[in-house]
Order: structure tokens, then C-alpha cells, then sequence
């Protein structure tokens, strides 16, 4: 295993980096991912040999341009099991397309959006905007701190205003895998559409759209080994036809006239003008990457170990409490949140800086659930399969002696 | 209160000599929070929204008051190394004049390397601790 891991971690080479004279442990993976060189050397190959736009001209630079971005999105839709998808510059993007059009032809006033109380603000803003421009309401599921909704309480939050609900797969915070597949099938036997904000999903679980039956799912490809910029959104092609276009030019247009424009078929009618078509062309090596981690099984029972034992030894420091605490270890994914006693989650983050470790601290873009719990925010570690049970080690003997320096 | 025996100058060489005693920026912070844990208490009305310093991650409250052209500061933060920094800034210019406060290039903070070793946002809140000590001091020394 050892030697398995050593070589994974070979191929990703800010894994090697030297920060504060120690080896860099990171742990801000739900942040963003280490990109491997099978990545870095496509964006860099790309880059170099020449830029032809994509969907455009007749000349050999724009045709293989357009090649690698298709061949970019067929990765994609071949990775979460869908027909197609529209390929944006990552999940916010993705939500607030979606809230915008949604809403455009589906939203009015006394419309309701239902969403969870622990959503990351790229899922709760943007249905803000939308609903205040329609005259629509945004309701939210209550969540706790195990991080498991009620479902009997879900579905009796579904009356007839219910528009939409929107939910993430797994939250920023709580790390939990939300029940999609039992939400789903309650929402739609009320014939309530179910988008996904699948930006933690998407790296800690499989996704099959068509077996999950959502009827939208979103995420960024830059936590999943893919370059800043990219983004995915699926979305149930029936809604999709019905919904307006976002933003006008480029590539989603049919024909133009001074008068009026026809709009592209899907999903060209909701990628308006030049998409980053070198980023987007890297999921092809960021998903086979990431296809042969998950599908290793080995790295897979390696990494439920390395959450079990950090689900047992993180609430041994004294005054530490994690929030996402699943009945079933089985729902947790590796984000771990906590606040601790006594200790400002920003001072920690500066000493485990100090220590060569790399965490998140603050609001962690969700403060409204944050604040519930914390005035200061919280502290978070987070995972990939590429992490290893030393660096968990280190990183919770480096806690134990930050919190002691504190108090 | 009595006014300092040292002059602004003389205080923040010894900040810088004795950060230099110091290996590893651990150390260092250990002493940071020390200076945070000692950092006497605020008083509560000067514990309001008022003072809180705008551009820190954490809450960082700093008042002023003037006596005989002399500076005297009081000060918290909710983050303990927050503090700690507030109070090494303190303990230069408590009781300095304000016309010196004012004059003063805030060097020996550069020299002691603090800013590198902060995160971004934090040495944005380091900033804007020179920033508001130095408002204070520019008031008073006009006023």
C-alpha cells in the first residue's frame, strides 16, 4: 500500500512541495485538488502547440481545438453516466445558470425554492437572486449537526409551491452523503424537479445521473484534478429545452438577423462565447485519473480507514467537536469540520501553517449553518484518496500541540 | 501613567532583538501568543463596534486615549495570535507621543519578517492595525 501510495503521489507534484522547511501535509482538499502531471503537462501541451478557437473555423488549429474540447466533455458525460452536459467554468457558474434560466421559465411569485440549511452560498445566493427577481421564496431544510435531514420532515416540506429543490450532495461542511436517491423519489412522486449541487459529490462519491435520476447536478473540475475554470452542469433535457439561454454570443446562437436570434441546440445554447476549451479538454486526464483511484479498491478501504481512525481521534483533544457526525461512518466522506474549545480557528490555521499543513478556517462559505454553531467559524480538514494515514497522524498530533500552544 | 523610560525606536529594536533569538517562526508565534495571553484586559466601553478594526478575519478591537500629548492604548481580539500582535504594537508605542507615533515608519515589523509568516488576510489585518494606531496618532497630533 505504502508503495501503491507513493507512486500515486509521484504523479501529483505539488504533493512533494517543502512548506515552512517540513513536507507540505495537505489537507485543503475540498478547497481544491493537486492536479497530476498527466494534467498539468495536456494544459501546458495545449497551450504551446497553437490556439484555434473551438466551433468555429474550417482551418486544422480550430478543428483539433474543438476535438479536445468534445473529447473534454464526452470524459465528463462517460464519468457521471450522461447523455450530455454543459460545460461552464465550474460549479457557481453552473448554479447560477441554472437558478437564472430555471427560474426564467419556471419560477413566479409565491414560488417556492427549497433548499438545506447547510448549503455553500454558490447553492443559496444565486436562488436568492432568482427568487427576489420572481417574487419567489427560498425555504431550507433544517440540518443539524449530525448532518442527516429527516426525511419524513423533507417531504412534508414539499406542498404544492414547491417549485425546485436544491441540494447539495455532500455539504462543504458536514462531509455527510445526503440520501439523494430516497429525497429524489420523495420529490419527484410530487412531481418536483431535483437539482444537485454536486461540487463535494462529485469527488468523494460515484455519481450516476441516469441511476440517481436528478434532474440536475452540478460541479467544478478543479477539486477534481481538473484546472481552475471548468465546470459541469447536467441537466434533464426536457427542462433544459424549456428554459431561456443565459448569456447571449459565441456559440449559442442558431441564426442572427438585426430583428431576432435563434438560439443553438443543447448544450451549445448554454455556452456563450469562448469557452475555456484547453481547461475543459484536461477533464479527459483529470477523470481517468480519478477513475482509477476510486475504481482501486485497495486506496478505497485505505481511505475509510484513515476516516474512521480521524472520526476516533479527533474528538480526543479535549474540547473538540466535529460536525457531520452520520449514525452510519459509512455516510462520512473525508471532510472533517470542527470547532474547539478555547481555540480561534484562525490561530490554528496559522500554526498548522507553521507545521507545514494546509486547512481550511473561517466561514468556509456557508455562513449562515457556520454561525449557527460558531461565532468565529470552524476549522476543516479534508481529504483525497491521494492523502496518507501519516499525514492524518501528523496532522492530529500537530492539532493536539497547536491547541495546547493556544490555551 | 507614567510615559516610557525608552524612545519608540529603542522599544522596537528590542522587538527585533529578540525575535531574532528565535529559530523557527513557531517560537516566535509561541512568544506572539504569550504577548496575546498578558495583553491586559479591555474595558468594557471600549469593547464596541466603534473601535473594531475593519480588514481582520477575527475581531479586533483597538481604542486610543490621549493624555498630555501622550498615546495609551487598550485593546482584544476573539483570536489569541491576533492579540498577541496587537500587543506587540502596544508595547512600542503605549505612551508615546502622538507626534512621534504619527512619525513613525512601522519598520521594525518588516525587519522581524511577521508579515511573510501571516496569511495574506491576516497581514491585510496587520495593516490595517498600523493603519488605524496611525489615524489615531495623526488626530491627536492635530488636535
Amino acid at each position: 500500500m505504502d508503495k501503491k501510495l507513493a507512486e500515486i503521489r509521484k504523479r501529483v507534484p505539488a504533493l512533494s512541495l517543502q512548506v515552512a522547511g517540513r513536507d507540505l501535509v495537505y489537507l485543503d482538499n475540498a478547497a481544491t485538488s493537486q492536479k497530476p502531471y498527466s494534467v498539468l503537462q495536456m494544459q501546458t501541451s495545449l497551450s504551446e502547440a497553437a490556439s484555434g478557437n473551438v466551433h468555429r473555423a474550417i482551418h486544422r488549429l480550430s478543428v483539433e481545438a474543438t476535438e479536445a474540447y468534445e473529447a473534454g466533455r464526452a470524459a465528463v458525460c462517460r464519468f457521471i453516466n450522461a447523455d450530455s452536459v454543459i460545460l461552464t467554468s465550474g460549479a457557481t457558474a453552473s448554479l447560477n445558470l441554472l437558478a437564472f434560466c430555471f427560474a426564467e421559465r419556471y419560477l413566479g411569485p409565491g414560488d417556492k425554492v427549497l433548499l438545506t440549511e447547510a448549503e455553500h452560498h454558490s447553492n443559496l445566493v444565486p436562488w436568492q437572486m432568482a427568487c427576489a427577481r420572481k417574487g419567489a421564496e427560498v425555504c431550507f431544510l433544517p440540518i443539524d449537526e449530525s448532518g442527516e435531514p429527516d426525511l419524513e420532515v423533507f417531504a412534508r416540506s414539499l406542498d404544492s409551491r414547491v417549485k425546485l429543490v436544491a441540494l447539495p450532495h455532500i455539504s462543504n461542511i458536514l462531509g455527510v452523503v445526503n440520501p439523494l436517491e430516497e429525497m429524489i423519489s420523495i420529490a419527484h412522486s410530487r412531481g418536483i424537479p431535483v437539482a444537485v449541487d454536486g461540487a463535494q459529490g462529485i469527488v468523494h462519491a460515484k455519481v450516476d445521473v441516469q441511476a440517481l435520476d436528478c434532474d440536475f447536478y452540478a460541479f467544478s473540475g478543479h477539486k477534481i484534478y481538473a484546472p481552475t475554470g471548468t465546470g459541469v452542469l447536467y441537466g434533464r433535457r426536457s427542462l433544459l429545452e424549456e428554459m431561456p439561454p443565459y448569456m447571449g454570443g459565441g456559440d449559442m446562437v442558431g441564426h442572427v438577423s438585426y430583428g431576432q436570434t435563434t438560439y443553438n441546440e443543447l448544450p451549445l445554447k448554454f455556452e456563450a462565447g469562448t469557452p475555456n476549451f484547453t481547461g475543459a479538454a484536461c477533464f479527459a486526464p483529470a477523470l481517468t485519473f480519478a477513475s482509477e483511484l476510486r475504481e482501486d479498491a485497495e486506496l478505497q478501504a485505505y481511505g475509510r480507514k484513515i476516516t474512521e481512525y480521524l472520526m476516533e481521534a479527533l474528538p480526543t483533544i479535549d474540547g473538540l467537536k466535529l460536525y457531520g457526525v452520520p449514525k452510519d461512518i459509512g455516510r462520512k466522506s473525508g471532510v472533517f469540520s470542527m470547532t474547539i474549545e478555547g481555540t480561534h480557528p484562525s490561530d490554528l490555521a496559522q500554526l498548522l501553517d507553521q507545521m507545514g499543513i494546509a486547512v481550511r478556517s473561517g466561514l468556509m462559505c456557508a455562513e449562515p449553518f457556520v454561525s449557527k454553531y460558531s461565532q468565529t467559524g470552524m476549522l476543516r480538514a479534508s481529504l483525497l484518496p491521494y492523502n496518507t494515514m501519516d499525514e492524518a497522524e501528523y496532522f492530529v498530533q500537530s492539532l493536539r500541540r497547536a491547541v495546547k500552544m493556544l490555551r | 501613567m507614567d510615559a516610557p523610560t525608552k524612545t519608540i525606536k529603542e522599544l522596537s529594536a528590542e522587538v527585533v532583538e529578540e525575535f531574532a533569538v528565535f529559530d523557527q517562526w513557531l517560537d516566535k508565534y509561541e512568544y506572539i501568543i504569550d504577548l496575546g495571553k498578558s495583553l491586559p484586559e479591555i474595558l468594557p466601553s471600549d469593547k464596541v463596534d466603534a473601535n473594531l478594526i475593519a480588514g481582520c478575519q477575527s475581531r479586533v478591537w483597538l481604542a486610543c486615549r490621549c493624555e498630555n500629548g501622550r498615546l495609551w492604548f487598550t485593546a482584544d481580539s476573539d483570536a489569541i495570535i491576533t492579540k498577541g500582535i496587537i500587543s506587540l504594537l502596544i508595547n512600542v508605542y503605549d505612551g508615546q507621543k502622538a507626534e512621534e507615533v504619527a512619525a513613525s515608519d512601522f519598520g521594525f515589523i518588516e525587519e522581524i519578517g511577521l508579515k511573510e509568516n501571516l496569511s495574506p488576510t491576516r497581514a491585510g489585518g496587520l495593516a490595517a492595525m498600523i493603519l488605524k494606531i496611525k489615524t489615531y496618532a495623526k488626530e491627536y497630533a492635530q488636535g
